[in-house]
């Protein structure tokens, strides 16, 4: 895959911000000194009288949101993730949640792919954290197309929405006809009868990377992208485990409370099938090359499959 | 209205407020008489509203950043028409629209939900934003304890106020001197409470006294003939004002008054109508 195409999913949030801005004046964007990295930098340079800095007030930025919400209008929030689902938590379960205002947060940033920023910066935490706050929809694009495609979709939902963006620039894998988004809806990738491996983010290319390997090797994975959180498509999951047995779930998230754990619910509940968790296994990240540290972290197609291996043996 | 029929309005919800943290059996009535002149001031007199119509567009908004006072805000809505004045004795229970920290998906006629202290004041922030951005001609109010200001977050949202000269937003400082622990001096004070708001650019007006309807009528006057700046009033008031035995005593914080203390506190604002 030396030659597929690579796009960080900030890039693609700040874009399809633009091309939403052609479209529709009845919503802001809103940042914390961060437009450049967040990449809300291009919304402020199409859209200069549109565009509000908060400076670096992450509280202030997610309540200033919130009161922009209450007018019918809808304010996109930007910031890292550490500081948007981390820092301003409490403002956006209070101000955001609670009153379940149009407000749609875009945290990049996610995950140890930061790289050198190391372990303050590496949010790893924040899917756990949104998805404990009732009505809270919270969506993790896998790629370029998917998360221009959550960037819409965001915007025309009713209700608040986090969305996760990363910094690293991954594979275009949803570039074909016929990939439709819905928040909420899984997708399949790829059939399989031996292990259901159920990603999110960058995971799940890595997830398809692994697939092909474990083919090899006699495995056959069947590989869903569950891009929606919450709420989660328990019934592809269901109906997956029901036919393979097992499932490995792929995050750049702590073990605890993202992904994994929200299929080990809807799973203990609905069809009890062992579970294997590849994520971060409750330690904080450190500084390197993003692409390093994934690898270091078992957070890669080789990491996969070594967890499937051990997990099916 | 004149000041002498704002009064009596300003009492009737000071009843209100009284019986509904006597009915609730918990709550926060010593900054909810404190405040009760200032929100009855904005609602009988200041703001642009409708009772009939809670969610009209261009109606101003008002932000009870202090959430806990709800049930001055609560009383003064009761008092206006937008729900009626038996809801008030449901306050705090199980079903009721009047939660103990106002929710705007309940009550009718609140703008935003608060509670959180900090919170509030950035979420009238927005709201005045959005009124620049698009052109609306709503203004934005919102009241803030001289404790709350304690929290970071009310500093942020007032450097973005200062920063965007928006004049379209009053705050107003409940500056009766008092917090949970002690008074703000002994806990951990925020005074200079002018010179601070001052500093982050905002046209700032001191109230000596609070609870009077002529000087709170003169400070709102001032503040939305101010153009340029958002303008921040600092009320002195008196914690628990109206009922003998809650002035200025912070044991009145957060406790619902006995059966006993009840009837002498709505027996002393009877003397007052």
């Amino acid at each position: 895959m030396a030659d597929v195409k690579k796009v960080a999913t900030r890039a693609s949030y700040g874009e399809a911000l633009v091309e939403l801005g052609a479209e529709h004046d009845d919503f802001v964007v809103l940042d914390a000194d961060l437009a450049a990295a967040t990449q809300t930098g291009k919304f402020k340079a199409a859209y200069p009288d549109r565009f509000f800095d908060a400076g670096i007030a992450e509280s202030n930025l997610m309540g200033l949101a919130a009161g922009i919400a209450t007018t019918g209008r809808v304010a996109f929030a930007s910031t890292f993730a550490m500081f948007a689902a981390g820092r301003a938590f409490e403002q956006v379960r209070n101000s955001i949640g609670y009153p379940h205002l149009n407000v749609k947060i875009g945290a990049t940033h996610a995950g140890i792919s930061v790289g050198e920023d190391g372990a303050t910066h590496q949010c790893c935490e924040d899917i756990a954290l949104m998805r404990t706050i009732p009505g809270m929809t919270v969506i993790v694009p896998s790629d370029d197309v998917e998360a221009k495609a959550a960037v819409r979709a965001a915007y025309e939902f009713d209700g608040p929405v986090y969305m996760r963006f990363g910094r690293l620039a991954v594979p275009v894998i949803n570039d074909h006809d016929g990939y439709e988004f819905e928040i909420g809806r899984g997708i399949k990738l790829r059939e399989g009868k031996d292990v259901t491996i159920v990603a999110c983010g960058l995971m799940v290319q890595a997830a398809l990377e692994a697939a092909e390997t474990l083919a090899t090797k006699g495995i056959d994975a069947e590989v869903i992208n569950i891009h929606t959180i919450k709420p989660l498509d328990e019934d592809v999951i269901v109906e997956s485990a029901t036919k393979t047995g097992r499932v490995v779930t792929c995050e750049e998230h702590s073990v605890i409370g993202g992904l994994g754990d929200a299929v080990c619910a809807a799973l203990a509940e609905k069809h009890p099938v062992p579970v294997k968790k590849v994520g971060v296994n409750d330690v904080f990240g450190e500084s390197g090359p993003a692409v390093d540290l994934l690898h270091k972290y078992g957070l890669d197609a080789e990491g996969i499959v070594a967890a499937v291996e051990a997990f099916m043996a | 209205m004149s000041d002498d029929e704002l009064k009596k309005v300003a009492n009737e919800v000071r009843r209100g407020i009284v019986t509904a943290v006597h009915a609730a059996k918990s709550g926060h009535p010593g900054g909810s008489l404190g405040a009760a002149d200032i929100i009855t001031y904005l609602y009988f007199e200041e703001m642009n509203i409708d009772p009939a119509d809670p969610h009209k567009a261009d109606r101003d908004r008002f932000v009870l950043s202090k959430g806990h006072c709800a049930p001055a805000l609560y009383s003064v809505l009761a008092e206006r028409g937008y729900f009626p004045k038996e809801d008030l004795e449901t306050l705090r229970h199980i079903g009721s629209h009047l939660q103990g920290h106002p929710n705007m998906n309940d009550t009718p006629g609140v703008d935003m939900s608060t509670g959180s202290l900090g919170q509030g004041i950035s979420a009238a922030v927005g709201m005045a934003l959005a009124a620049k951005h698009w052109g609306d001609a709503y203004r934005t109010y919102c009241l803030l304890g001289d404790g709350e200001i304690e929290e970071g977050q009310v500093w942020e949202a007032a450097m973005f106020a200062g920063n965007h000269a928006l004049d379209n937003l009053c705050l107003i400082v409940d500056h009766n001197g008092l917090q949970i622990d002690g008074t703000i001096e002994e806990v951990n004070s925020a005074m200079p409470i002018a010179d601070k708001f001052r500093a982050f650019k905002f046209h700032v007006i001191e109230v000596a006294d609070g609870n009077d309807m002529a000087q709170i009528r003169a400070a709102f006057a001032e503040a939305r003939a101010t153009e340029g700046a958002p303008t921040c009033i600092v009320c002195e008031t008196v914690k628990g004002k109206g009922v003998s035995f809650m002035e200025n005593n912070v044991g009145w914080h957060g406790k619902a008054p006995n059966d006993e203390q009840f009837e002498q506190a709505m027996a002393e604002l009877a003397k007052e109508a």
